[in-house]
């Protein structure tokens, strides 16, 4: 273990006579290379944490202070008065309600839309590796392969077959096409794991005598907790973070709060607010950042799942 | 496979309820009934919907869709406009320089977070959290910092350096690489966090053979840890490129395609002209280019990864 450190730990300094005392070589902390190695590091964490610093900074100033002083200085009190405004009365162009209503419409996508797709993407893994069908590859492979078409190569169809439904510019729309669109990598994402359980526990349970639903409900899910919580973490933040399915198949009254965040700053008529504008950024940025560092290593997971070809 | 589940089911249990053949169809039923919204998005929306949508390109459709043949008439029209050029030039040039960098940041990024070095998680954390968050925030935050009077540029001339000039946004030769920065930092880390996983699995092995022949580090990274890494380079570029193709939200947030016409890209030309335009037509044939870009990627990737020797990475 100790010599695999070494091994990758400096191997420039590569030639070491081995004829010394034993063991790792202690190595001085600051040699060119650390420093070279921390300075670029360092480089690039201001590089990406510096947005989120002025996003945060700039929703606590006064418009007086925005105008007259520099983007990088701190606010010069902690001042949440253009939090209250964005969230409440910031106008869209068309009204003046603040980010509220679009925050409410995104709860009221997101829950459903992230537990059908779930469910549906559980029940197709499942399916896809206990009970194969004649074709069912095939429809595998051809549902992968779907998650590359561009959406909007299926937008204008989509809006036909949901305005057919009778159900264009409501909820239910928007629920349908993020299940439809977050079924190739949740499908992958449980039919990986579900193939990755032992195949007796499934064998045992047919010879039982149980059924298709009763060995989903009883035996597969309860043991798939945490795909559940991988698939949670990315269909939440994908489906909140959506913009283009919002704007298409929600209808004005439940833009979800991308649109209506992009409506507030981008659309607004009069003096821009940049202090509004940054604390509703903020606010429709808190959802998945809180997801993201309460998550974890589970955010990784999740994302490197779409990398992870079964 | 599901016809010997099916034997010994029926040879164990076949006492507890009625007839196998009963049994043998509901089983199958049940399976089935829940592959119908798997099966039923493979073959309407993605196989169903993109024909309808190639097919219906070639016609005449204007406010609704119309099956008046007109063959490539709306292909024509698309290449004399000359915002549909400047969306394809755009997306070449961005897209190229963005899959570069991306790559090449990203490598970098994960090889010296390869070296053991300390704060590895808090790195991570901080280089993957904008990928958490949206395009439209991330475009919105891009906009504020490139402002011209109060941003950058405003607070750099405020503090007494004159000629600093940051204008991106509203400079027309300068839009897509104001773009560049917005999407590099929203993407740099998920790439880095895919060559890191790539890196971590090459085998200590090979880092041993190298020292033994004393081939420098760098020089083992390039030619032999780089090609050993193919699949997740691959994946990593058609993820990122299909990631491109797709770009409209940091477009829509970040300059809603201007100055002018400066920074439009294909997606949003679709959606302009689809929902804005009342030009289906024109969108259904932007849309069916956007698919054959799509396929000039892929098609390569599939032949490597299934064309070859069925052979995984």
């Amino acid at each position: 273990m100790s010599q695999t450190a070494t091994m990758s730990g400096a191997p420039a300094s590569a030639p070491i006579p081995e004829a010394g005392p034993r063991g790792p070589k202690p190595k001085p902390f600051f040699t060119p290379k650390r420093i070279i190695i921390y300075t670029t590091l360092v480089f690039f964490s201001l590089y990406f944490l510096f947005p989120l610093y002025i996003m945060v900074v700039t929703s606590m100033k006064t418009m007086p202070e925005i105008r007259f002083g520099n983007i990088f200085a701190l606010p010069s009190a902690l001042n949440f008065d253009a939090w209250g405004r964005a969230w409440t009365s910031a106008c869209t162009g068309l009204t003046c309600n603040g980010l509220s209503p679009g925050f409410w419409n995104s709860v009221k996508i997101t829950i459903p839309s992230t537990i059908v797709s779930i469910f549906i993407a559980a029940v197709n893994g499942y399916a896809l590796v206990n009970w194969r069908f004649k074709g069912s590859e095939i429809f595998f492979s051809i549902l992968i392969f779907g998650s590359f078409i561009p959406y909007q190569v299926m937008l204008y169809p989509l809006v036909m077959i949901t305005r057919e439904m009778g159900i264009f510019g409501t909820l239910p729309a928007v629920i349908l096409i993020h299940t439809i669109f977050g079924m190739p990598i949740l499908t992958l994402l449980f039919r990986n794991y579900f193939a990755s359980l032992p195949q007796e526990l499934f064998k045992a349970a047919r010879v039982d005598g149980a059924g298709f639903w009763r060995i989903f409900f009883e035996i597969m899910l309860p043991m798939s907790l945490p795909i559940f919580v991988v698939a949670l973490i990315l269909q939440v933040t994908g489906i909140w973070n959506d913009f283009l399915f919002g704007v298409v198949f929600a209808g004005t009254q439940n833009l979800p709060m991308t649109v209506q965040l992009n409506n507030i700053v981008n659309s607004a008529q009069g003096t821009p607010e940049y202090n509004v504008n940054m604390a509703a950024t903020v606010l429709t940025g808190l959802v998945p950042l809180i997801i993201y560092f309460v998550s974890g290593k589970l955010f990784v997971r999740g994302v490197a799942a779409g990398a992870v070809k079964g | 496979m599901a016809d010997i589940a099916t034997q010994s089911d029926q040879v164990a249990g076949d006492s507890s309820r009625p007839g196998p053949f009963r049994r043998l169809f509901l089983h199958n039923l049940s399976a089935k009934i829940a592959a119908i919204p798997m099966v039923a998005t493979v073959l309407i929306i993605f196989v169903g919907c993109t024909i309808w949508t190639v097919y219906y390109s070639f016609t005449n459709s204007r406010l609704l869709p119309r099956n008046d043949f007109v063959g490539f008439d709306q292909y024509e029209r698309l290449f004399a406009t000359s915002r549909w050029n400047v969306s394809i030039t755009n997306l070449l040039l961005y897209g190229s320089m963005s899959l570069v960098l991306t790559l090449t940041l990203g490598f970098l990024l994960a090889v010296l977070m390869d070296q053991k070095v300390r704060f590895e998680s808090a790195f991570r954390t901080i280089m993957l959290y904008p990928f958490a968050l949206s395009f439209i925030v991330t475009g919105l935050v891009w906009q504020w910092i490139m402002n011209p009077t109060l941003g950058l540029q405003g607070t750099m001339r405020g503090l007494g350096w004159a000629g600093f000039t940051f204008d991106w946004i509203s400079n027309p030769r300068m839009v897509l690489f104001a773009l560049l920065i917005a999407g590099l930092w929203q993407g740099v880390g998920f790439c880095m966090i895919l060559m890191l996983a790539g890196l971590r699995g090459v085998d200590e092995e090979i880092w041993k053979a190298a020292r033994v022949d004393g081939i420098p580090t760098w020089r083992t990274y390039i030619s032999v840890v780089l090609p050993m890494m193919r699949g997740v380079l691959v994946t990593a570029v058609v993820i990122i490129g299909s990631g491109i193709v797709r770009l409209y939200d940091l477009v829509v947030a970040l300059t809603n395609g201007g100055p002018g016409i400066s920074s439009e890209v294909p997606a949003k030309y679709v959606y302009d002209y689809m929902f804005g335009g009342g030009n289906i037509g024109q969108g259904l044939a932007a849309s069916t280019m956007m698919l054959l870009t799509v396929l000039i990627i892929m098609v390569p990737w599939a032949y490597l990864e299934f064309g070859g020797k069925g052979r995984r990475s």
